[in-house]
């Protein structure tokens, strides 16, 4: 129980000249809520980068679970149970929400090399199920994704994540671009991980965002982690004057 | 009814149909029932497969999210080459087989150009378009060189029976069409095309190898452009080296007209059919209506305009029109 999901020792990075992560220790254990705020630059998406599986650093260690692992790629990253739902949002619009939950995971009638025929049916089935799941009400799995709004596409994202029984959830910047309403969505989801049991670290500009749905702030400056204590115990202000 | 509308706003390859059908009507009565008629059914059938497959192997790479201006030379390389290694004694289906891997290859060259260097597929292609069709010429040293009399034509370009209105060739087109149709509808592989094309940072976040998909379509692409090549030597019975010129620009406009989007993601090998078989109609029906063939591309030129227009009309439509049973 006492063996953090995820442990980060010493990381470095350092792109062409510049150092983007100094020396970072982050330790989250299960079913923590992280906000990880920070100004642009401050390395926030070095480190969420790392551990989604798109950068490798240069030195230090990822463990999972107390395991050390090497993070190559996203599939990597997947694979050990770190799943990211960007800003851009990980949607392809002009696919069915169908197509859409199963990319790169699809489930397979029969398959030589990796490639084959893809269970269509079950693919319906359980997007249905994993849909109704996070609690969101869609009228087909056949729906684009480009049809739906923004605080839904980023419901289906948790979705998938959950349905991949994804252990850590990353959000970067999920509700960038979002209207108050489909904001509230999101906050909603985030708040409802730990009722599932996962792990979420929440990236967010937005201070509001971050206190409602977290339990503990981390704040990045220069590279560094500058601060962190549980959302009990400090406030927007003093979080303000750090930044 | 809204749904049924919906769905038909969202398939801008049935509103190609839907063209089609009107187009064959006013061209039937134009042209005093000549256009189908048995004998001139015939001579299309002949032409239709191998622009077609042009069109569904450029349907597929720009679904991906790519473009190949390359496809007409390829398609005059690919027999050229054939005809050149036949003559240096090889059996034809080692020939072929050597013909299409060099098809291959240049998609190959293609695809790792245009990602390696992160420049536009439309620039790689467009020096591959010179490029391959000077090595036609090149090779084949000015003067198209004979084909051997004893080619087994019966298996690509010879009528299927004695009398019958389709050749062989029509019959790989369709194998060939329903092939890569299942490859995008049914597969994962199909399932990766299409998150690759239709956004490129979405696919690789969830892992997709998005430059390996797309190197497989620019080589998919041109494999197809070199055998329908073939089928047109074949047909011919001699390897010219300028078949195919303006090609490419058919093969997109086919496949635009039958839908595919041009920013990727969206298409499909039934629009991709459609459009040539919309483009081979007015060729076909202007001259036998007796109007002056060079408005032939006037008319493919309007209607590849059209198209476009009405294919975003139609799915701003559809948009609009929201079938949501509970929020």
């Amino acid at each position: 129980m006492n063996t953090p999901i995820i442990e980060c020792r010493n990381l470095q990075k350092w792109y062409s000249g510049v150092h983007a992560l100094r020396n970072v220790d982050l330790t989250i254990h299960r079913g923590e809520t992280v906000g990880l705020v920070g100004d642009n630059g401050a390395g926030k998406s070095t480190l969420i980068k790392i551990l989604s599986g798109v950068h490798h650093q240069d030195s230090g260690d990822v463990l999972i679970e107390g395991r050390k692992v090497d993070l190559r790629s996203p599939k990597d990253a997947m694979r050990h149970g770190l799943e990211t739902i960007y800003q851009y949002n990980s949607m392809v619009p002009s696919m069915s929400i169908a197509r859409n939950l199963f990319i790169g995971r699809e489930p397979m009638k029969w398959s030589v090399f990796g490639v084959g025929i893809m269970d269509q049916k079950r693919m319906r089935a359980e997007s249905i199920q994993a849909i109704a799941d996070v609690d969101l009400h869609l009228r087909s799995p056949d729906a684009l994704v480009g049809e739906l709004s923004g605080g839904q596409r980023q419901g289906v994202a948790i979705a998938r994540a959950m349905h991949f029984k994804s252990k850590v959830l990353i959000l970067d910047e999920p509700t960038n671009h979002l209207s108050v309403k489909e904001t509230d969505k999101v906050i909603g989801f985030v708040r409802g991980l730990k009722a599932q049991g996962l792990t979420g670290i929440f990236i967010s500009h937005n201070m509001q965002h971050i206190f409602q749905s977290c339990d503990r702030i981390v704040a990045m400056a220069r590279g560094e982690i500058v601060f962190d204590k549980p959302t009990a115990d400090t406030s927007i202000d003093e979080v303000h004057a750090l930044l | 009814m809204k749904r049924f509308l919906k769905i038909y706003l969202d398939k801008p390859e049935l509103a190609g149909l839907a063209l089609l059908i009107v187009l064959v009507l006013v061209f039937q009565a134009k042209s005093n029932g000549i256009l189908l008629s048995f004998e001139n059914l015939r001579g299309v059938m002949g032409l239709l497969p191998e622009m077609a497959l042009v069109a569904i192997g450029v349907t597929l790479l720009m679904i991906c999210g790519e473009f190949d201006l390359s496809v007409g030379s390829v398609f005059a390389l690919m027999p050229m080459s054939m005809a050149v290694i036949l003559n240096s004694g090889v059996p034809f289906t080692v020939a072929v087989l050597l013909g299409l891997m060099i098809c291959g290859a240049i998609g190959f060259i293609n695809g790792y150009v245009t990602l390696q260097f992160s420049i536009p597929s439309f620039i790689t292609t467009l020096g591959m378009l010179f490029i391959a069709r000077s090595l036609t010429i090149v090779i084949s040293g000015g003067f198209p060189p004979l084909l051997p009399p004893d080619l087994p034509t019966w298996l690509f370009t010879d009528y299927i029976w004695q009398g019958s209105p389709f050749r062989m060739s029509f019959l790989w087109f369709v194998i060939i069409a329903a092939l890569v149709a299942a490859l995008l509808s049914l597969t994962n592989f199909g399932n990766w095309i299409r998150a690759t094309g239709g956004f490129n940072e979405a696919a690789a976040s969830m892992g997709i190898p998005v430059k390996r998909v797309k190197i497989v379509c620019f080589m998919l692409c041109s494999v197809l452009a070199g055998f329908a090549g073939l089928l047109q030597v074949l047909r011919l019975g001699s390897p010219l080296p300028s078949i195919g010129e303006g090609l490419e620009l058919q093969a997109v406009a086919a496949a635009v007209i039958g839908g595919t989007a041009l920013a990727g993601g969206i298409g499909t090998v039934f629009g991709a059919i459609i459009g040539t078989l919309l483009i081979r109609t007015i060729d076909n029906g202007l001259v036998l209506s007796r109007v002056d063939a060079n408005w032939f591309k006037f008319a493919i030129g309007v209607l590849t305009m059209f198209a476009v227009i009405a294919n975003a009309w139609m799915g701003k439509m559809s948009r609009k029109i929201k079938v949501e049973a509970h929020k």
